[in-house]
């Protein structure tokens, strides 16, 4: 690491610390909230209108927590469970719902040892880098201020000038360490707050419910909608001409002894019919699975695209192998979605795909040099991405800052890669 | 004969266009979607409708009930369904009126153009086209009370749903006229049906019958 980089961290959580003092204070009236309103619900609807306010209040202070928590590479998920079907509730099913969370009494129980735990890690980690300055700063001091010092670090009590100048290299040490530590103690901070914070594993097994819900109910509109939409293709498309080819070879025959030009015309138009049928299945087949994926694979697949679409683009793309069909088949058409937004939305003059993979995720960035202000929920592109990511438990992220670039990476989880036999490796 | 075409496809509707008029008929009016069709139907009376099953805006089955819609305010007005696959169900509901005049073919049919010509006229006289997939598609169901049938009744009982008179049949299956009465008298004893000369009668019989 950079010294510089390193500074940057430790001053950084210095502050850190210096924040979680007030906030450390702050649990202290929220738990005496807390308590005053479990005793006061004793009274009948005074508890009702009371708890879930307290609760609110608290819910906040916990989710700063692990907020900051995951600025200090500590990520901590929400618990709390969902409203039923997104519904607003009753006062008293409110009440209940906030009661039988077991979030709500996990939070309850982090106020005041998150409190002390913080407070304590917060005063240390400005304790030790303050002292430090403080010896660093001794001698500036000592003849600024005409005040009589009586030691510092492992010297006490001075007993000459050059004892007191020792406590510069001293301070400068204790200063470091102090800065070094400042990060560790962050993160135990966090870590001590992830013990009571972060879901329980039955939280968390019905937070993955819940999203599965969504995700499969996404993936199975998606699938209905996209073998809806083969089936329009093929009735107005190919169905219709082969039909019309059909008709107009029929006249043709009916045409041939007494009209033989005719008939030729016709047969002519017939053949023209039969390439338009053909085109027609081939572009629908393109949209289902394009051959090139089912024969190159990902990367090949991607190169095809990009040569196709009528926008310079770069591609970098290394895979050591195959993926599972269905992955391929999602990262294909995220890509090709992604690349479908760049020429339509970005005016961008170039742009660049980027697939690789880190251990068993599959990593694809889509960039251009456009103007950038993309709104993912502006259009149904982007989030068709998602949704279609989501549906493998892949994510999207997009950057496109007003002026550009604009960035969209994509993650997509893949178990497995299976050996490349392409026709160029020889001997497959 | 003055005909009314429904068809959304420029292609096919241009096509028909053309294939009825060199076969005599005059196409007084071609729409391209199931609401203009019902008005031309009242405005033109034609002699006969052609019309696509699936129509816009819906691109459901548009075509299929302003057809039906059609009879209701003209009963018996000879309406000939073309689509690109066919449901018994949809023949059901065709006939239902019991008046006749109806035809259901897939649209496969019009590259023969002498048959579909014929069918259309057929049609227009108030016959019967049933496409043999329909019929196919009925006698392959299980449990069909047609199981009591010899495999000839079944072939003369397809002629006849497709709407074929009984000399139609006897050439069709190179036998004699009366080899198809004989085979046409077995199957309305064995179907339970009244027997009735009316081609019409005979294939709306039929598919009453299987559809009770």
């Amino acid at each position: 690491m950079d010294s510089r980089d390193w500074i940057r961290d430790g001053l950084r959580s210095v502050a850190g610390g210096l924040l979680a003092i007030p906030l450390a204070v702050l649990n202290l009236p929220l738990f005496v909230l807390s308590v005053a309103t479990l005793i006061l619900g004793v009274v009948p609807f005074l508890g009702m209108v009371l708890f879930p306010l307290v609760t609110m209040l608290v819910r906040a202070r916990a989710n700063l927590a692990r907020r900051l928590a995951g600025g200090v590479g500590v990520p901590i998920a929400r618990p709390y469970r969902p409203l039923p079907d997104g519904k607003r509730l009753g006062p008293w099913r409110y009440y209940r719902w906030i009661l039988t969370d077991p979030a709500t009494w996990r939070d309850f129980a982090w106020l005041v040892p998150g409190a002390v735990i913080g407070f304590a890690l917060g005063a240390l980690s400005l304790a030790v880098p303050i002292y430090g300055l403080e010896g660093v700063l001794l001698i500036p001091l000592w003849i600024w201020l005409g005040t009589g010092w009586y030691g510092y670090g492992a010297i006490w009590p001075f007993d000459t000038v050059g004892d007191a100048f020792l406590s510069l290299p001293q301070g400068a040490l204790i200063l470091a360490i102090g800065l070094a530590v400042a990060p560790y103690l962050r993160r135990f901070d966090a870590l001590f707050a992830r013990q009571l914070l972060a879901p329980t594993r039955n939280a968390e097994l019905r937070l993955r419910v819940s999203q599965l819900t969504v995700t499969r109910a996404d993936a199975v509109d998606a699938q209905a909608a996209e073998l809806r939409r083969i089936e329009r293709d093929l009735h107005d498309g190919a169905q219709v001409r082969l039909v019309s080819l059909g008709m107009t070879i029929g006249l043709a025959e009916e045409m041939v002894e007494t009209d033989p030009a005719g008939a030729r015309k016709l047969l002519a138009e017939a053949r023209e019919t039969s390439s338009a049928a053909l085109a027609d299945l081939r572009h629908l087949v393109r949209g289902i699975h394009p051959p090139v994926l089912a024969e190159r694979g990902l990367d090949g697949a991607v190169r095809a695209l990009a040569m196709a679409l009528p926008m310079p683009i770069t591609v970098e793309a290394a895979l050591p192998g195959r993926l599972d069909t269905p992955v391929e088949s999602a990262a294909y058409f995220a890509i090709a979605e992604a690349l479908a937004n760049t020429i339509r939305h970005s005016y961008a003059h170039t742009a660049k795909v980027q697939v690789r993979h880190t251990g068993s995720l599959l990593i694809m960035q889509v960039s251009d040099d456009g103007l950038g202000g993309a709104d993912p929920t502006g259009g149904t592109g982007l989030r068709g991405i998602e949704r279609r990511l989501a549906a493998f438990d892949g994510t999207m992220s997009l950057s496109s800052p007003p002026g550009g670039p604009t960035v969209v990476t994509m993650e997509l989880p893949c178990a497995s890669f299976s050996p490349k036999t392409t026709p160029s490796s020889g001997t497959a | 004969m003055r005909v009314v075409l429904a068809e959304d496809h420029a292609l096919l509707r241009d096509g028909l266009t053309r294939l009825l008029t060199a076969h005599g008929c005059e196409v007084v009016s071609a729409v391209d979607s199931g609401p203009a069709l019902l008005p031309a139907l009242i405005e033109h009376r034609p002699d006969v409708a052609v019309v696509d099953v699936r129509l816009p805006p819906t691109f459901t089955d548009e075509g299929l009930q302003a057809s039906i819609a059609a009879r209701e305010k003209i009963p018996g007005m000879p309406v000939l369904v073309l689509s690109q696959h066919v449901e018994p169900l949809y023949a059901r509901e065709l006939l239902s009126d019991r008046n006749g005049g109806v035809g259901y073919l897939l649209k496969d049919r019009v590259s023969h153009v002498a048959q579909f010509i014929d069918a259309v006229r057929r049609v227009a006289s108030g016959g019967t086209a049933m496409d043999p997939e329909v019929v196919y598609q009925l006698l392959a169901r299980r449990q069909s009370p047609l199981s009591a049938l010899t495999v000839r009744e079944r072939e003369v009982l397809s002629q006849m749903a497709e709407g074929r008179s009984n000399g139609a049949i006897a050439a069709k299956l190179f036998i004699g006229d009366k080899a198809v009465s004989k085979h046409i008298n077995n199957i309305f004893t064995k179907l339970d049906l009244p027997v009735s000369d009316d081609d019409n009668r005979r294939v709306l019989a039929v598919l009453t019958y299987l559809h009770a």
